[in-house]
């Protein structure tokens, strides 16, 4: 239970993924379930996908056809709340923010880790962005299961656990 | 005796805007701050902030701190004593200050108290070990002296603060063995608390501490569970072992120099304690002084910095200093804050500044 424990229940998640056929391409998933003052989704988006509007207590709402999944709202969102996913043949990809050192290199496996911090199965870390704009939160993206599409949310290096 | 016009007690985020603002509206002001270094709490927070990009959203607070003392060192209305505490009040507007080892007295016109909150404590057995912090401590020591404050460590409360300082605490490489919370429900924003959850912290809700274990420090801490009446239920304790022991429980104004002048004042726990009673413009009940951040009422920085702005303007205004755009930045300083404070975590707040009977903008 997210109010108890900080891990939102399966519904939740599965509420802010658009269809598998829309995840052929690349898309924003905003895991913000509550009405906090804050806009950075929105107004850091290029493409106008991430609606708030006046009252920046609205909950963030991504129209996933203006949305390319380009990754700048996940490094821009305070709440490191934003992942990007998309769906490539068997495997699940994704872009995710990452704020610890050291730092995952390209090529490593990592472990995959789900809501509650557990391990869940390999990530493989395919690229590593890391420029000015992003202000030291790095942009990693992994390779993982299809099967882990909903379960999956952060890599922990092996030697860590 | 000196002479100044506008002082500010204080040179965080609501001290630092209003002296930004009062010279934007050509009035110069002197900043006073305990501290070697200006920012105020702004220098320990290494996250990101939430908000509206207007209130630098998405900006580190270090980086907000750096931004705002570059404004204020390079404003030439703008004077900063630092490592100087004002140590008295009076009603007729002069204050006295221990300016390193000397002490003065100054007639000002008008007086800013942004002085801050501080932190509430709990009382436990043992809770005078070393080890034992509060959460504004591990801040310091970790991310303004780069001292880690222990290698094993329990967080008590999940308000944002203790669940901030958690992660802050992994990323310096500190095991946090988990975070504790008395109420039945995490208190701070959810996307900090699940950001602990998948690094593997655990959350313990109804559960508060019983008492710290430890010779010459901290060696371990005992925890108990809570029922619904708050009451500890026998058999629920557990023992962590710990090198350094995290209490984040809460803030409360700082408004021991507002006690010393016979303005209003209320207690009002929504606003964090005692806090003066404010108008709309943030105006204390005694002409010519004002009070905003965190010393009026504990909120988020994005809060004390709009307020900050708000109390620059209207002070410099009580001094005919008026800034040309003076009603338009106003209403907007008012929107904002409404807009800050409109959601349910603004509730609170809201509830406060209805007890308090006062200002417009709440």
């Amino acid at each position: 239970m997210l109010n108890k424990d900080g891990v939102a229940i399966k519904e939740q998640v599965m509420s802010k993924f658009p269809s598998i056929e829309t995840l052929v391409k690349p898309k924003a998933i905003i895991e913000c379930y509550e009405n906090i003052a804050c806009n950075p989704c929105s107004t850091s988006c290029p493409f106008e996908a991430i609606a708030i509007g006046a009252d920046i207590n609205t909950i963030p709402v991504v129209d996933f056809d203006k949305c390319t999944g380009c990754g700048i709202c996940a490094y821009s969102c305070p709440g490191l709340a934003i992942i990007i996913g998309r769906i490539k043949e068997n495997k699940a990809l994704f872009k995710i923010p990452y704020e610890f050192l050291p730092a995952p290199i390209k090529g490593e496996v990592w472990h995959a880790i789900n809501r509650e911090g557990k391990i869940i199965g390999e990530a493989l870390i395919e690229k590593v962005d890391s420029n000015l704009r992003q202000d030291k939160t790095l942009l990693v993206h992994v390779e993982v299961d299809r099967n882990l599409l909903y379960d999956f949310v952060t890599i922990r290096r092996k030697e860590d656990e | 005796m000196l002479s100044k016009d506008l002082v500010i007690i204080g040179g965080g985020p609501a001290g630092l805007c209003a002296a930004i603002n009062a010279a934007n509206a050509g009035v110069s002001s002197l900043i006073i701050d305990r501290n070697p270094m200006l920012g105020g709490q702004l220098i320990k927070q290494t996250h990101m902030f939430f908000g509206s990009e207007k209130q630098y959203a998405k900006t580190r607070g270090i980086d907000i701190a750096k931004r705002l003392i570059k404004e204020v060192e390079e404003n030439p209305l703008i004077e900063v004593w630092k490592n100087s505490t004002v140590v008295g009040l009076y009603s007729d507007k002069v204050i006295t200050v221990l300016k390193e080892e000397e002490y003065l007295k100054i007639q000002t016109k008008a007086i800013v108290v942004a002085t801050g909150a501080s932190e509430k404590s709990l009382a436990f057995e043992n809770n005078d070990l070393p080890g034992i912090y509060g959460a504004g401590a591990v801040q310091t020591l970790m991310n303004v002296y780069g001292v880690k404050p222990g290698n094993k460590i329990l967080m008590v409360g999940s308000g944002n603060i203790g669940l901030i300082v958690s992660y802050q605490l992994m990323q310096a490489g500190v095991k946090v063995l988990g975070v504790i919370e008395a109420a039945g429900n995490i208190g701070g924003f959810k996307v900090h608390a699940s950001k602990l959850r998948r690094c593997g912290v655990p959350i313990y809700t109804n559960t508060t501490i019983k008492r710290a274990i430890g010779k010459d420090k901290v060696e371990q801490v005992e925890t108990v569970k809570l029922n619904d009446k708050w009451e500890m239920i026998a058999g629920s304790e557990e023992i962590f072992d710990v090198d350094a022991l995290c209490i984040a429980v809460g803030l409360t104004p700082m408004t021991s120099l507002l006690s010393m002048i016979e303005c209003d004042m209320k207690y009002v726990s929504e606003l964090g304690g005692l806090v003066p009673v404010l108008s709309g413009d943030n105006e204390t009940s005694i002409p010519g002084i004002f009070a905003c951040g965190d010393a009026s009422s504990v909120e988020e920085a994005s809060s004390a910095i709009v307020e900050g702005k708000l109390v620059g303007l209207v002070a410099s205004k009580y001094l005919g200093g008026i800034h040309p755009d003076y009603e338009k930045l106003k209403q907007e300083y008012l929107a904002d804050l409404d807009n800050l404070r409109s959601g349910p975590f603004g509730e609170k707040i809201r509830v406060g500044y209805q007890k308090l009977g006062g200002p417009n903008h709440a």
